[in-house]
């Protein structure tokens, strides 16, 4: 195991075991297998990108490791213990942020603190992950009001309200413009670094991968299987010029199979 | 093109800086015409005699009654133009002159000519004596018809509501209340009617119980597939983020079917007003559409029309207060329908 954090960060992140995983869907009573065998051992506090085509079965093994589905073989544990359903110590960050629209910004983020009956002792923690997203002045606006980037940073606080000890990243920039996206990024790593959280992303942009995780793991197409594991020890905040991350860039192209592109 | 550019810009300036702001005057000088008009039909009411052969008490009230609307849409006019609030009476002007001149031939064709005939197409004066004189039964049936329709139609809701959750929300519930509220709901209300009249114990119970059948049925199928169409990822949220089941129903499901629940309270408030109309008049002994029975079975149409009239009022003024309540719980969305 790599140790991937800046060490003079707290580390209260979650281990992560993924054994053996086998999962498979059934279309119209035919098994269709998505995930093929896959094992994965995360830290505590790394941070760990999933890498692969559209379709291949990221968002599946992230809804595994969510507890939001169970696999057809193999476990998933943290702190080597099997996961046996959603816990708000394991929180996903979607896609899509799907805020509650009838709420407004400031209760959508109080949502879990709200779910676990927590809200009333600690509403002082929903302005904090308010703040820690720049969404302070924000906080009685309906969803319907955001911006696509405003909408996924409310979604963050969301998560970050409830502490976790392991963020599920879930494409989560896939949506946002690319300059939005540029800024997020180097927020999600010093929110990460502040945190000290255990996270897991999944994203199909490579650059993305380089540029937020320590290990990036290449899937490959359905049913997915670990193709090859990239381990990237340069120190945050990363620059994006970096002529390492340009090579390893050029590494995990290879192992998608898109090196003539490249 | 620059020129011409310019010339729009200063152009569109100008007005503003007259003596009185643009809309401001536009308020008086519509507030003046729909008052000139209103004035107009008092003083046709007033001073063109009725027919030779009719006595109808109410001619002088009524001319009143039509001045005192123009001096109130003259007076909201001149009010308009210090008060900006007020330029509504810009907006209902063409309104309140339509209005006018369709009180104006209504008043020429029956009480001054004598063309149409009587006793079917009164001159607006006899409704006006029938809400005069005849408040005492009229308020009674307002009363009798509310307390019918206001118990019906809440219990009708929070039954059609509760039971459209449950089959949205539970499988067993589903299973077991889906088939029933396919055969029963289609059968219109009325159907029960001679079976209600008997197996209930009075026919006030029995047109409760038409009432909220009414109503049940379309709350009950829009708040189930209001609750069945929730997008599962805000359930997939909660979840993760340790909500109960109880919290995935009243926090998640619940708030998010509320649009769908809104059309089914409108659908059976619609449904509720035709319920109770027929229940009126096949079996209450009270209330409007009693009322309107009673008043066709004397001949007594300008009675009708009064009760019509107020029923219009009436209705339109709950699916308004319902439509503003929606507006308040449901601010949240965007584009909603104006009622």
């Amino acid at each position: 195991m790599v140790a991937t954090t800046a060490t003079d960060y707290p580390v209260r992140g979650t281990t992560l075991t993924i054994r053996e995983i086998t999962h498979r869907f059934y279309l119209e009573g035919q098994p269709l297998p998505v995930l093929d065998q896959i094992s994965l051992q995360v830290g505590r506090g790394e941070f760990v990108a999933l890498l692969g085509p559209s379709g291949c079965g990221k968002s599946t093994l992230l809804r595994l490791v969510a507890g939001l589905d169970f696999p057809s073989a193999g476990s998933v544990l943290t702190e080597g213990k099997a996961i046996e359903g959603p816990d708000p110590s394991r929180v996903v960050v979607f896609q899509d942020p799907t805020l509650y629209p009838w709420r407004t910004v400031w209760s959508n983020v109080a949502l879990g603190l709200e779910a676990r009956g927590l809200l009333r002792a600690h509403r002082e923690r929903v302005e904090d992950a308010l703040r820690l997203v720049g969404l302070t002045g924000f906080a009685n606006a309906y969803p319907h009001q955001l911006s696509g980037g405003m909408a996924q940073r409310a979604a963050l606080a969301r998560a970050l309200v409830n502490d976790p000890k392991l963020l599920i990243l879930d494409e989560p920039l896939g949506q946002l413009d690319s300059l939005t996206r540029i800024t997020m990024q180097g927020e999600l790593v010093s929110l990460w670094q502040r945190a000290g959280f255990t996270a897991l992303l999944v994203t199909h942009d490579v650059e993305e991968a380089l540029f937020l995780a320590g290990r990036v793991i290449v899937l490959s197409q359905r049913p997915a299987h670990m193709k090859a594991e990239i381990v990237n020890t340069r120190p945050y905040p990363r620059h994006r010029g970096d002529p390492h991350l340009a090579e390893l860039r050029h590494e995990v192209f290879a192992h998608l199979g898109l090196a003539a592109a490249w | 093109m620059s020129s011409s550019a310019v010339n729009e810009v200063s152009s569109g300036r100008t007005p503003a800086r007259g003596f009185l702001g643009r809309s401001a005057a536009r308020s008086l000088v519509a507030g003046l015409v729909a008052a000139t008009a209103w004035l107009g039909v008092a003083v046709l009411t007033a001073f063109w005699s009725d027919t030779p052969e009719s006595d109808w008490a109410y001619t002088g009230d009524l001319a009143a009654a039509c001045g005192a609307l123009a001096f109130a849409i003259l007076l909201a006019g001149f009010a308009g133009v210090r008060f900006p609030g007020l330029h509504n009476v810009q907006r209902l002007s063409p309104w309140l002159i339509a209005l006018a001149l369709f009180f104006a031939a209504w008043e020429a064709v029956t009480a001054k000519l004598g063309l149409l005939p009587l006793p079917f197409f009164p001159p607006p004066q006899a409704i006006l004596e029938v809400v005069i004189d005849d408040w005492a039964r009229l308020t009674a049936g307002i009363l009798a018809s509310f307390r019918l329709l206001a118990t019906g139609y809440f219990l009708g809701a929070v039954i059609g509501f509760v039971t459209g959750v449950a089959i949205g929300w539970s499988r067993l519930a589903g299973y077991w209340i889906h088939p029933v509220l396919r055969f029963v709901g289609p059968l219109p209300a009325t159907a029960w009617l001679p079976l209600a009249f008997f197996v209930f114990p009075s026919s006030f119970s029995a047109s409760i119980f038409l009432i909220a059948l009414a109503t049940g049925f379309p709350v009950t199928v829009l708040t189930w597939s209001g609750v069945a169409g929730v997008n599962s990822a805000y359930y997939d949220i909660a979840r993760t983020l340790g909500a109960s089941q109880r919290f995935l129903v009243l926090k998640v499901a619940i708030p998010a079917a509320m649009p769908h629940v809104f059309v089914g309270l409108f659908m059976g408030l619609g449904n509720s007003f035709a319920v109770l109309v027929v229940a009126e008049m096949l079996g209450v002994k009270a209330g409007l559409g009693w009322y309107l029975q009673w008043a066709q079975g004397w001949a007594a149409y300008a009675n009708m029309y009064a009760a019509l009239l107020i029923m219009a009022f009436l209705c339109s003024g709950l699916i308004t207060l319902l439509f503003r309540l929606r507006d308040r719980l449901l601010s949240w969305q965007r584009g909603l329908v104006r009622w």
